[in-house]
């Protein structure tokens, strides 16, 4: 199974995507750059963290005008597990395939930490390894990581369960003092309504291996490698 | 080429003394234009040419059969086995970042970074040593908060973790406050490239950001003291943009890779001058550039102004003739434009032109090796009679030792560092296995089984009290922490910020350290293999503490091994490594309790300290050794309450067995006194012999003096306990100590 790990300039979690889909997860890996008209016959689409285009604008909002990013639209219009993750969340945000935006965090700093975040839905690419319910002590790394939608967009949000990731104590409470953004309704991570796109301020890349303080994360990538696998590749819609 | 005699008033403005004059006339036989003279101005300025310094620095250690880049390049190598090389140094961006914090801190990044990766390496780690005045300022708690937030806002966004370091505070850097970064890249051993320029009729390439009129004289503003009008040199610190620096950054890695290169320098302090000359100078070769093909930001800029601009962001490169338009595809690539401003010459000579005229032409020698040196006089400062003369009689009673600890906890210099880390991304890449505020910060080499540990480290109250062995405790200390991770260390680099050289007995307090400094890294084994060196750090004629930094890097053969600070379980052994003595000159104590920086600073026995780092690597190897803390400011007692914060687990100390049986050490000493060459370690009951055993074979003193385990940090004599403080209390003072002093809400997660 391919994983196309798309690099913007600015893109600097690439290599850690990388690494733990090849070297961890045992799966094949191939970076994609931006200007790039192709996927090259991916099975997933990963859009990783950093900082595309500086950030400069807002983020992830030049990033969306890619030429790669209409691929990936189409890509994920038919069915294609998509995840973006940390700066790749707010280019989908960005480029419309996930509602909502983000707001600076509510410490106005940058935050680089360990959290704990409650698999909510198992029904995406993403979580269908996960027990529902479950716990993921996993890093968060960033400044603008405050996620907001407009009240009637949260209340579909919260009743079609795209809310995938919420952040929690460990023992899986929702509290405020285990939102560590100010997140409306604690939220970590959502789908579209199709289910396959998937978005989320967390770094489960970073959090594979007990070397590096969790393994926690990689039931993400494990998930959708159990749901393409068991598609058949059939979840890949794009045409190749 | 020519242009009327200079006035005073021009040279003053340049930095230039009379008799540097009278040479710039002897050199080039004529009366320099005044681009010549801004040119000289910058690279003969204390921070391009050393000229106090060079004399003193020569007499450092700096080979070793792992040095493969001693100084002399953009930063030194060392070999750290699976034909890697570390690439690594620590350079100051002190004056900017008072100045404008938030730029000034945020440029030192970029700068260091530039100096790592044109050396052909990927950085992979930052660390970072800062110094401010007493958070009682609202001044300095200005300094500070955009400080951290413009390293991190460089950092972060380019993804090189900051993964450690050290911040102390005292009263002298209030209008000066010290911000020394340090980074860390990986490269093949083979393939490091120079900062070279030679084959004639090479094209010469600029690549990066645009020139601007930010920074002009950046290198002479860091060569004099601060006064109080240097806020109006606000012009001359520099705006960085971290995400061209990742576009160049990726760009020149990727054009590393191919063979097209003769060499690469990035363009710091002195900019284009710099790097031109520079390059020149290590090849044998001269360059020739035109300055009208500089790619320019604003319209109207004088050549002067081009070539003194210190705008970030910027390459120069020597392209093998044929290769352009292979380099200039992969620049394009990233959306950058490589321009060719000029050729390598044969005459050794910088020429600058402007749209083909000549309006500069010097010999690069006389820019770099031929630049003033000066013995400068040097004279044992007064202030050290009177801090000798102290007497720890004279403190009277001390304060309830509980009171004592909790005050210690809470000093901003003891205190928990997370509102600062927390700020810097130190998990980027992925290779992060200690992070900040666990000890030295380890990060594995991904594709070999090993791992490096960095530390960064200078207790400027020693140094102060006797610069030679303050030099020789910072060496220490700084081997140590990357010992008690695990790692042997292998090599270090050097910031040397001090005052104003000019005066004699600033002079000496360099000298002397510089003395220590080398002597404690031969009998440690330790090269430096560059650095950098900060004068001038002074503000209306009150210089800071000498602050000799030393970046150590240590290497684990394995990454598994890496040993954090941090006590693992009940029930496992606590053991003392090394000897507690009543030595509370210039100790965190002293200050804290009595705001006295006095006495002498603890002695240093170099053999002891290179048998206890030898034990701590050997017992990391074997997993004997379960965690490891040095044991330095706050001493004994802060050490042990910091082994046991973030793990839930408290800790029972007997403080008779501390000392030996020949010294009867009050509780003050027994729990505070920094005595040198200390660790507290922890070990599983069954295996006390064998680290006992270990110890005697390193001749190290070593006691078992308490048990993992309970809800407290307890202190006793006979069961009686001497200071007890609940862990919960005493984790939550040092957790937001330092919040609490910056007057920040306390974050709610």
């Amino acid at each position: 199974m391919k994983f196309a790990v798309v690099v913007f300039p600015g893109s600097n979690c690439d290599h850690d995507a990388y690494h733990a889909v090849k070297h961890v997860l045992g799966q094949d890996a191939e970076f994609v750059w931006h200007k790039d008209a192709s996927l090259r016959g991916a099975d997933v689409v990963l859009l990783p963290g950093g900082f595309s285009y500086g950030d400069y604008l807002r983020t992830g909002a030049i990033a969306r005008f890619s030429p790669i990013m209409r691929e990936v639209t189409r890509f994920a219009a038919g069915g294609g597990p998509v995840i973006g993750i940390c700066n790749g969340f707010q280019v989908l945000l960005e480029c419309g395939l996930l509602p909502g935006a983000m707001l600076r965090n509510r410490s106005v700093q940058f935050q680089c930490e360990f959290v704990h975040v409650r698999v909510e839905q198992v029904d995406t690419p993403f979580t269908a390894a996960c027990v529902p319910g479950q716990v993921l002590r996993i890093p968060i790394a960033h400044g603008e990581g405050n996620y907001y939608a407009e009240p009637d967009v949260l209340t579909a949000l919260e009743a079609n369960r795209q809310v995938i990731f919420r952040y929690t104590t460990a023992s899986g409470d929702v509290t405020e003092a285990a939102n560590p953004n100010g997140s409306l309704n604690n939220i970590a991570g959502i789908c579209n309504t199709q289910r396959n796109v998937v978005g989320l301020m967390p770094h489960p890349e970073r959090a594979c291996e007990l070397a590096v303080g969790s393994r926690d994360g990689l039931v993400v990538l494990e998930s959708v490698v159990k749901s393409v696998s068991s598609a058949g590749g059939a979840l890949a819609g794009s045409p190749q | 080429m020519t242009s009327g005699p200079i006035s005073d008033s021009v040279l003053e403005r340049h930095g230039l003394k009379r008799d540097e004059y009278a040479r710039i006339l002897e050199m080039l036989g004529r009366e320099p234009t005044l681009t010549e003279l801004g040119i000289f101005s910058v690279m003969w300025s204390e921070h391009c040419s050393y000229k106090s310094s060079r004399v003193h620095l020569k007499t450092l250690p700096t080979t070793g059969p792992r040095v493969l880049q001693g100084p002399g390049e953009n930063a030194g190598a060392v070999d750290i086995g699976d034909g890697l090389a570390a690439v690594f140094k620590i350079e100051s961006h002190n004056h900017p970042s008072f100045i404008e914090p938030y730029q000034g801190a945020a440029t030192g990044v970029g700068g260091i970074i530039r100096d790592i990766f044109t050396m052909g390496a990927r950085p992979i780690a930052l660390l970072n040593s800062l110094r401010f005045g007493s958070l009682d300022l609202p001044l300095v708690r200005r300094t500070m908060t955009g400080v951290v937030a413009g390293i991190a806002g460089y950092g972060n966004s380019i993804g090189i973790p900051t993964i450690g370091g050290e911040i102390g505070f005292d009263e002298s850097y209030t209008g000066n406050p010290l911000v020394n970064v340090f980074c860390l890249g990986i490269s093949r051993a083979d393939e490091i490239i120079k900062g070279t320029a030679s084959g004639a009729g090479n094209p010469v390439y600029y690549v990066g950001a645009k020139t601007g009129r930010d920074g002009i004289h950046g290198a002479t503003m860091a060569s004099a003291e601060f006064d109080d009008k240097s806020a109006e040199k606000r012009p001359a610190v520099q705006v960085g943009d971290p995400f061209m620096e990742k576009l160049l950054l990726e760009a020149c890695l990727e054009v590393m890779k191919t063979d097209t290169l003769v060499g690469i320098q990035d363009m710091g302090a002195a900019g284009l001058t710099c790097s031109t000359c520079e390059m020149g100078s290590r090849g044998g070769a001269g360059v020739e550039i035109d300055v009208s093909l500089v790619p320019q930001r604003e319209t109207g800029m004088t050549p002067y102004e081009i070539m003194l601009s210190e705008s970030q962001e910027r390459m120069l490169l020597v392209v093998k003739r044929g290769r352009e338009a292979e380099v200039e595809r992969i620049f394009e690539k990233w959306d950058l434009h490589a321009v060719c401003i000029g050729t390598v010459t044969t005459d050794g000579r910088m020429r600058v032109k402007d749209r083909g005229t000549v309006i500069a032409e010097i010999p690069n020698t006389a820019l770099t090796d031929e630049a003033p040196l000066y013995r400068r006089p040097m004279q044992e400062p007064a202030y050290l009679a009177e801090v000798r003369r102290f007497d720890p009689a004279e403190l009277g009673a001390p304060a309830a030792p509980a009171a004592v600890l909790r005050r210690l906890l809470a000093s901003p210099g003891v205190a928990s560092k997370r509102w600062v880390y927390r700020q810097y991304d130190h998990m980027v890449r992925t290779n992060t296995l200690v992070t900040p505020g666990m000890g030295a910060g380890v990060v594995r080499i991904k594709g070999t089984t090993r791992a490096l540990a960095l530390s960064a480290d200078c207790n400027a109250r020693f140094v102060y009290l006797d610069p030679y062995v303050g030099a020789q405790l910072a060496v220490a200390e700084a081997a140590r922490n990357v010992a008690c991770a695990g790692g042997e260390p292998i090599g270090a680099t050097n910031c040397l910020n001090f005052g104003n050289p000019e005066k004699p007995e600033v002079m000496w307090q360099f000298a002397k350290a510089v003395e220590g400094m080398g002597a404690a890294c031969r009998a440690l084994g330790i090269p430096i293999t560059g650095g950098n060196v900060s004068l001038y750090n002074e503000t209306d004629g009150r210089a800071v503490l000498p602050t000799p930094v030393l970046g150590m890097v240590g290497l684990l053969e394995d990454a598994d091994r890496a040993v954090r600070r941090t006590f693992r379980e009940a029930g496992d052994v606590i053991v003392l490594l090394g000897e507690s003595k009543a030595e509370i000159g210039g100790s965190e104590y002293l200050k804290v309790m009595h705001d006295r920086i006095a006495g002498s600073p603890p002695a240093l026995d170099l053999a002891r300290e290179a048998g206890l780092q030898r034990l701590l690597v050997a017992g990391a190897k074997t997993g004997l050794i379960r965690s490891a803390h040095d044991c330095a400011e706050g001493g004994l007692a802060v050490t042990v309450a910091e082994s046991c914060f973030d793990t839930g687990i408290g800790a029972v100390v007997d403080l008779e067995a501390v000392g030996a049986p020949d010294q009867a050490l009050t509780s003050v000493m027994t729990l505070f006194s920094e005595s040198a060459s200390r660790a507290i370690v922890s070990v599983v009951p069954a295996r006390v012999p064998e680290l006992l055993e270990l110890a005697r074979e390193h001749g190290v003193p070593a006691r078992r003096i308490g048990l993992v385990g309970g809800s407290t940090l307890r202190f006793g004599i006979d069961g009686v306990p001497v200071a007890e403080v609940a862990l919960a209390e005493a984790q939550e003072i040092w957790e937001t100590a330092l919040e609490r002093a910056l007057e920040v809400e306390p974050a709610l997660a």
